[in-house]
């Protein structure tokens, strides 16, 4: 069951692995549109700048190579060097990899724990639905970033915290879609069939049920996959990240805010970086619901 | 915007003439080809044809509209002397309601759930400039009337949701009448309804449409209904009108293959036959082949059926047939009845199933009122009864998937626990159901041959390479090929999907079979294929058999007995035959006597016809003659 479940949270891995014969239908469909592809050639770009940056980096990311605040040329740097006179395109490349898998992780967490409840309530229908799906208004009640930002502070910017936070504030938004989009699902007939076979409510929720929602759940997936990434970004922003000192996209916009009207490079190369993942992994989610609605006037010829 | 009366008697004395009609997809697929035909001023044409003919496309297009994704490509729809397909939106938007208007399938759906009838029904005035208040009140009490439904000021207070389908369904055909229309399309408006509220609609419809001098557009795809409706009838099949003619004539001695094998897979209450379905699929638009679209499945068939699309051949007067060898088709026997149903042997030692005292609630409402029922084995039980009658709770609760009972269901000399969930493997393994929509019964998302393989994997009965086989083989007795089993849901027709859920049902060589209104979502050529299928199955496997359906007819062709059910009580209960035949309870006579069908059809086609004056005296002679 965990495979099914846990195999589409990175976007651009989608396309290549599937969960069944029958979505892969959909996520070549949505390849069609141009927002998708383009979504995708963003996302592929920062993925692979968070592979395989640190390899190309033509510095430590913790060296000191030039005076601080350098502009772009001085001592061979390439966009010149950040508040502390560290090499901003080293730090750049290296930076990428820690928000990206703390965002994946984080989600496919949520995902998991999120489409499990929604599943259940859904197939339920009585009173643990009502118990569960209230405990999920509770915790929506609250902005997430609230919620992340007191666990932080509560238990101190831990790396395992900032990702369980995340994790359980994604549940319940996925929770909702889940069940939202089972709920018509589980009132058609093949389910009624599996019941009269006796099937395992575990096979008929995630054998039977969950292929059946995959599509709004990519949707959700490649959304929540955003936000997770943004509220990483702000507690690094906010100097709430594991190691303040590593060279995280986050961390870097706030440590060379200030120097952004005379080296803007420091801050200005995360802001685009996270910009444009948010943007993609969107346009990735936008092209799915597109395709699965069948919007797909855009077509490309 | 009025235009005199008069203008609508064209020289041809048609209200309605449509000439060359195409309709083709925005991809430029033909979907409706070179249609014509008129309909006179008082007069319902019936249109009828399986799914996917392009009935409803026509219809549609009387009214000057073509769905998303269609245009109408050349032909001409006059209305008197304005040609319908000519105007501009504006002229469109003036002449929809007042001159043509339109009653939708589903009554519920066309009616705004937040605005009061009454408030509805003056809108409907209104929209097309009517005049005073007070004449408007006094018009609305005029239509209720009409329509057989109560005119006081409290009832046009009510919301739709208050008034049952086929009151709803009333309102609509209110609503259309309103503005004394010359021409009014009905598009399956009894689909779902009950037969003694469709016998009403029915009449109502053709009461109206003679008393306003409406040209009527009635499709459907029921023949008995619209034989009860209609005075003429056009056959639609791959977006032709293959045969038109006067209704009883073109069901006694049809002149075009197509209608021929459609009237022989109608059932019928007056014997139990078997019924015949036609082989084949009807093709779709973009793939209709180049001579005869029928010629494919067509008995007669002959290599010059293949050359050219047939033109309209002249039968007789007024009758007219796209075949080639139309002339040589009306001159064979009337459409005979099949051979009559072999009955399998019922062996009434000990019953196979059997309900005691069985008392069903959904919430604090008794919906099935102590029910005892017997199934012996090999034999085929009938559940009839009008819908909220606790037919399908009876049969859902024999499955365990209604679970609020109390009684006893005994398989055999085992009692049954209420849920399916509580049961053993093996009672659930000889207990399979069979669901009414094959459309929502199979998993969009598992391959036929997974949907039917997965009873042998829970109930352990074989897997693996074995299990591969023996769905090949299920495959196979349901008339699908094993190569279906790599297909998926959506690539199958209707009758496909239900033999795929039949094939699920009965891999597990079950000993009862229940099935829900299994063809009720079907066309009558696949419904008699199917039919024709669990008789033989029933036959071959001695199989014990519950067949809950709101069909009388289709019980003569398949059940030995029948169990009327009328409020969750059993109101007659016997040998099929002799009920149908010698029904003692008024409740059942009374069943049988709203049930559309061809015989009765007919025997009113002559009151009719006699309403209708000279021009049709043809229908009195002819219906006399029978």
């Amino acid at each position: 069951m965990s495979q099914t479940v846990a195999a589409p949270p990175l976007p651009e891995s989608a396309d290549t692995k599937a969960p069944s014969g029958r979505s892969s239908t959909l996520l070549a469909r949505s390849l069609r549109l141009w927002r998708s592809r383009i979504g995708v050639a963003a996302v592929a770009l920062l993925v692979a700048i968070a592979v395989f940056g640190p390899l190309l980096a033509p510095s430590a990311p913790d060296k000191f190579v030039a005076l601080p605040n350098s502009l772009p040329g001085t001592s061979g740097t390439v966009f010149g060097t950040d508040y502390l006179g560290q090499d901003v395109w080293s730090r750049f490349l290296t930076g990428g990899g820690e928000i990206l898998v703390l965002a994946v992780v984080s989600t496919a967490i949520g995902l998991v724990l999120g489409v499990a409840i929604g599943l259940i309530s859904a197939y339920s229908r009585n009173a643990w639905d009502d118990v569960l799906m209230r405990g999920m208004d509770v915790l929506m009640a609250f902005p997430q970033i609230m919620l992340v930002l007191v666990a932080v502070s509560l238990v101190g910017p831990e790396t395992w915290i900032i990702v369980l936070a995340i994790a359980l504030t994604t549940a319940p938004r996925v929770a909702r879609v889940a069940r939202g989009a089972a709920q018509p699902v589980v009132e058609r007939d093949f389910i009624g069939a599996t019941q009269a076979m006796g099937m395992s409510r575990l096979r008929i929720l995630f054998g039977e049920l969950l292929p059946n929602i995959l599509g709004p759940l990519m949707v959700e997936a490649s959304l929540r996959l955003t936000y997770s990434i943004g509220i990483i970004a702000t507690l690094a922003f906010l100097g709430l990240s594991g190691n303040p000192n590593s060279p995280n996209w986050g961390t870097m916009i706030q440590q060379n805010q200030t120097a952004l009207a005379t080296q803007p490079w420091g801050a200005l190369l995360p802001i685009i970086a996270i910009a444009l993942l948010t943007v993609g992994s969107g346009l990735i989610g936008d092209g799915i619901a597109r395709a699965a609605a069948g919007i797909d006037r855009e077509r490309a010829a | 915007m009025s235009i005199d009366q008069q203008a609508a008697v064209t020289k041809t004395g048609a209200a309605v003439t449509v000439r060359g009609l195409q309709i083709a997809t925005t991809s430029g697929v033909p979907v409706v080809t070179d249609l014509s035909f008129e309909i006179a001023a008082g007069e319902v044409l019936g249109v009828v044809g399986e799914s996917g003919s392009g009935k409803t496309t026509v219809g549609l297009s009387l009214l000057g509209h073509a769905r998303r994704g269609l245009k109408i490509v050349s032909g001409s729809v006059l209305l008197g002397d304005q040609d319908v397909l000519e105007m501009d939106d504006v002229a469109l938007r003036r002449l929809r309601g007042s001159l043509v208007s339109y009653v939708p399938q589903d009554p519920a759906s066309s009616l705004n759930p937040a605005l009061r009838i009454g408030v509805q029904l003056r809108e409907a005035l209104k929209a097309h400039g009517s005049t005073s208040d007070a004449e408007n009140t006094a018009r609305i009490a005029e239509m209720m009337r009409e329509v057989a439904l109560p005119d006081d000021p409290e009832y046009l207070r009510r919301y739709p949701h208050q008034l049952s389908g086929g009151q709803q369904q009333r309102i609509g055909l209110a609503m259309a009448f309103a503005n004394r229309p010359r021409l009014i399309v009905l598009d399956e408006p009894t689909t779902g309804l009950d037969v003694t509220t469709q016998a009403t609609v029915l009449a109502t419809v053709r009461d109206l449409a003679a008393a306003y001098g409406s040209a009527a557009l009635y499709v459907s795809h029921d023949l008995a209904v619209v034989a009860a409706v209609a005075s003429r009838v056009a056959v639609m099949y791959a977006g032709r009108i293959v045969e038109l003619g006067p209704a009883d004539q073109l069901f006694e001695s049809s002149a075009h293959p197509y209608t021929r094998r459609l009237v022989g897979a109608i059932p019928r209450l007056t014997g139990s036959r078997v019924l015949v379905g036609i082989p084949g699929h009807a093709p779709s638009p973009g793939s209709r082949p180049p001579g005869c679209a029928f010629a494919p499945r067509c008995q007669l068939h002959s290599p010059e059926c293949d050359e050219k699309v047939p033109e309209p051949l002249q039968v007789v007067g007024g009758h007219t047939s796209r075949c080639i060898k139309a002339l040589e088709v009306v001159k064979l026997q009337a459409v005979t009845p099949g051979e009559r149903v072999q009955s399998p042997r019922v062996d009434s030692s000990a019953p196979v199933l059997s309900l005691k005292n069985l008392v069903a609630h959904y919430g604090d409402t008794e919906v099935l009122h102590s029910i005892n029922l017997d199934l012996e084995h090999h034999e085929c039980l009938a559940i009839v009864g009008e819908s909220g009658s606790g037919k399908t709770t009876t049969a859902r609760a024999i499955a365990g998937l209604h679970r609020d009972w109390t009684g006893s269901i005994r398989l055999g000399d085992l009692d049954l626990a209420t849920s399916a969930h509580a049961r053993s493997t093996d009672v659930r393994r000889q207990i399979q159901y069979v669901f009414q929509n094959p459309y929502g019964s199979l998993n969009p998302r598992k391959s036929v041959g997974e949907t039917v393989g997965q009873p042998l994997q829970v109930f352990g009965i074989a897997s693996g390479r074995e299990a591969d086989h023996r769905v090949a083989e299920m495959l196979e007795q349901v008339s699908l090929s094993a190569s279906y089993a790599r297909r998926y849901p959506d690539q199958l027709s209707g009758g496909e999907r239900q033999r795929v859920a039949i094939a699920r049902a009965l891999i597990s060589s079950p000993s009862v079979l229940v099935c829900d209104e299994v063809t009720s979502a079907l066309d009558v050529s696949v419904q008699a294929a199917i039919v024709e299928l669990l008789g033989n199955l029933q036959r071959e496997l001695g199989l014990s058999m519950v067949f809950v359906t709101h069909n009388l007819p289709l019980v003569r062709s398949i059940a030995q007995k029948i169990v009327v059910l009328a409020n969750g009580s059993i109101v007659e209960y016997g040998d099929t035959a002799a009920i149908l035949g010698n029904p003692q309870q008024e409740y059942t006579r009374h069943l049988i006597s709203n049930t559309p069908s061809l015989e009765t059809a007919r025997m009113e086609a002559v009151e009719l016809a006699s309403e209708f004056g000279p021009s049709h005296a043809l229908h009195v002679t002819r219906s006399a003659g029978i």
